[in-house]
């Protein structure tokens, strides 16, 4: 195993390995998805609760799981770079960075919407979407201090700084807004009761988180590509590979 | 049509029209789905179309280079 | 290095830099009279903005207190490293024989008592002007004194990561406001529960362990951010 990671940091291996799986991995996510999305939309049946409007659940949810993932696979990404050196660890990271802040604010979005129908109001600070704006800013800061660096290695450090003391802190401050929420809920309802799910509906959540951690790995996987083909535009294997196509 | 006839032996809905309302929720269900798919649609199809315009442009600059010397750009 | 400088014992060296720093915040009294002034005067803000009603304000007063002093706490942070690395000392610290975050310590344990540590014991006295009650104030001063060790730490980690960016104090405060929401939910909650009558001691022993927390692990980040910094 340690071989085929030390494989990985080699750029033109990592291509060419990348391409073979992005070769499949692309439509196999584009199929989950749209199976997943049609399971949910077309075939569950609704909430007894919610109605109709719960069917957010199958785009929320797998958003919002993923985006919290992200993180983790970034700030690892960023570890590795600092301890090891590994200019591929750098790639993985900024390559996660953007995938992770348009996942979270998707999550965001969604869950908005979702607020309308269920509790009247666009906007609800309850701990699920106020956990997922914070995540937000944290990805932000990463994206925004990475362009504020001049020099881009100094830069990718830094990123990897930050994103680490972000990881450390994400636990805690998902627990902290956990019982802030707790404390200040109205007395009547819980907004974000955890009734448990019929299978029928719990299938398609399943199959579409599924289909998103495979849209990030793939998306990740895409931006390294272009990132390689570019800063590596002169180097002799990249120059053959253009020739023999 | 005749997918989403043969389907609504397993579709939860009677028809498209019913599909598509939602029992009234139908805006902020279409309207949640189509802020998803755009942005991840548009993600995806980013990096795709730069590095198919990375690859062109070395291979434009190889071009280049080969009608002055060629074969020199490989290493 | 032509001179045989004998090495100095890491408790030495934590206390040179200490004293160094603490001299240089001391010798200008306006400089630590400044954060307490805007304190001072946003505080004086909130009633002007949300209307004088004695019993709104003071249910408000936690809040309000705990989101000026994390406001403060980002002011006085961005100046943190800023004249150590524009002449050139924090250089010099980084090659220093001693462990960079020991020396770091040093000087943020010298920032945090001429900013923090002042902020946490005049506070009772803002809180007297938004209503808290009595019982809320000795709260308010310990939650501030555990809680303004997170803050300022933090906000020293932000300075480190930007002080090479020009105008990075904006970007700065970008940085670090999403880190500091624990911190300020507990505190706001320790004082909240005081007030009401309940027990505190949880959130303040919260409060506690994020402050050892941050003096164990956040002077590694500030160190390595400090380097990171210098190579730009």
């Amino acid at each position: 195993m340690w071989t085929f990671i030390h494989k990985m940091g080699s750029p033109p291996w990592f291509f060419r390995f990348s391409g073979t799986v992005v070769k499949w991995l692309l439509p196999l996510t584009l199929v989950l998805l749209a199976v997943g999305a049609a399971w949910g939309l077309l075939v569950a049946p609704p909430d007894f609760r919610q109605g109709n409007s719960y069917r957010i659940i199958y785009i929320h949810v797998p958003a919002a799981v993923v985006a919290l993932a992200g993180y983790y696979v970034m700030a690892f990404a960023g570890a590795v770079s600092l301890i090891w050196r590994i200019k591929m660890a750098d790639v993985t990271m900024r390559a996660a960075a953007p995938v992770g802040a348009v996942l979270t604010a998707v999550a965001l979005v969604t869950g908005a919407i979702w607020g309308k129908p269920t509790w009247g109001t666009w906007w609800v600070w309850d701990a699920r979407i106020t956990s997922m704006l914070i995540l937000l800013f944290l990805y932000l800061g990463v994206v925004a201090l990475f362009e504020a660096y001049e020099n881009k290695t100094a830069a990718a450090r830094a990123c990897a700084v930050l994103s680490l003391v972000g990881t450390v802190n994400i636990p805690i401050i998902y627990k902290s807004v956990d019982w802030w929420y707790s404390l200040h809920q109205p007395a009547s309802i819980k907004f974000t009761g955890e009734s448990a799910i019929d299978s029928s509906m719990l299938y398609p959540l399943l199959l579409m988180i599924a289909a998103f951690y495979c849209l990030f790995a793939v998306t990740v996987l895409l931006n390294m590509r272009a990132e390689l083909v570019w800063s590596h535009r002169e180097s002799g294997w990249l120059q053959q590979l253009v020739r023999k196509a | 049509m005749a997918t989403a006839a043969g389907a609504k032996g397993l579709m939860y809905f009677d028809s498209l029209t019913a599909l598509w309302h939602m029992d009234g929720h139908g805006f902020y269900v279409w309207l949640a789905y189509a802020l998803t798919f755009l942005p991840v649609a548009v993600m995806v199809w980013l990096p795709v179309r730069r590095q198919r315009e990375h690859w062109r442009w070395i291979a434009a600059e190889q071009r280049r280079a080969d009608s002055v010397q060629p074969g020199v750009t490989d290493k | 290095m032509s001179a045989d400088v004998p090495l100095l014992s890491l408790r030495a060296a934590f206390a040179r830099q200490f004293l160094r720093h603490f001299k240089a915040l001391m010798s200008s009294p306006a400089d630590m009279a400044n954060p307490l002034l805007f304190f001072f005067m946003v505080v004086t803000l909130f009633p002007l903005g949300l209307g004088p009603d004695p019993e709104r304000l003071s249910t408000m007063a936690p809040g309000i207190l705990w989101v000026v002093a994390l406001l403060s706490s980002l002011m006085v942070s961005s100046k943190l490293f800023a004249s150590d690395y524009e002449d050139g000392s924090l250089e010099q610290l980084a090659i220093a024989p001693y462990p960079l975050s020991v020396l770091v310590l040093g000087e943020v344990t010298a920032h945090w008592l001429a900013t923090g540590f002042l902020l946490a014991v005049v506070s009772p006295l803002f809180g007297v002007m938004l209503g808290l009650p009595q019982h809320g104030l000795g709260v308010l001063c310990y939650s501030l004194l555990l809680g303004t060790v997170c803050l300022t730490l933090i906000g020293a980690m932000g300075s480190a990561l930007t002080v090479s960016i020009r105008r990075g104090g904006l970007l700065m405060s970008l940085l670090i406001i999403p880190l500091n929401v624990p911190v300020l939910i507990f505190g706001t909650t320790a004082v909240s529960e005081a007030i009401i009558g309940g027990n505190p001691s949880t959130w303040l022993a919260l409060l506690g362990g994020l402050a050892m927390g941050s003096l164990a692990l956040v002077p590694l980040a500030i160190s390595a951010a400090l380097r990171v910094s210098l190579d730009n």
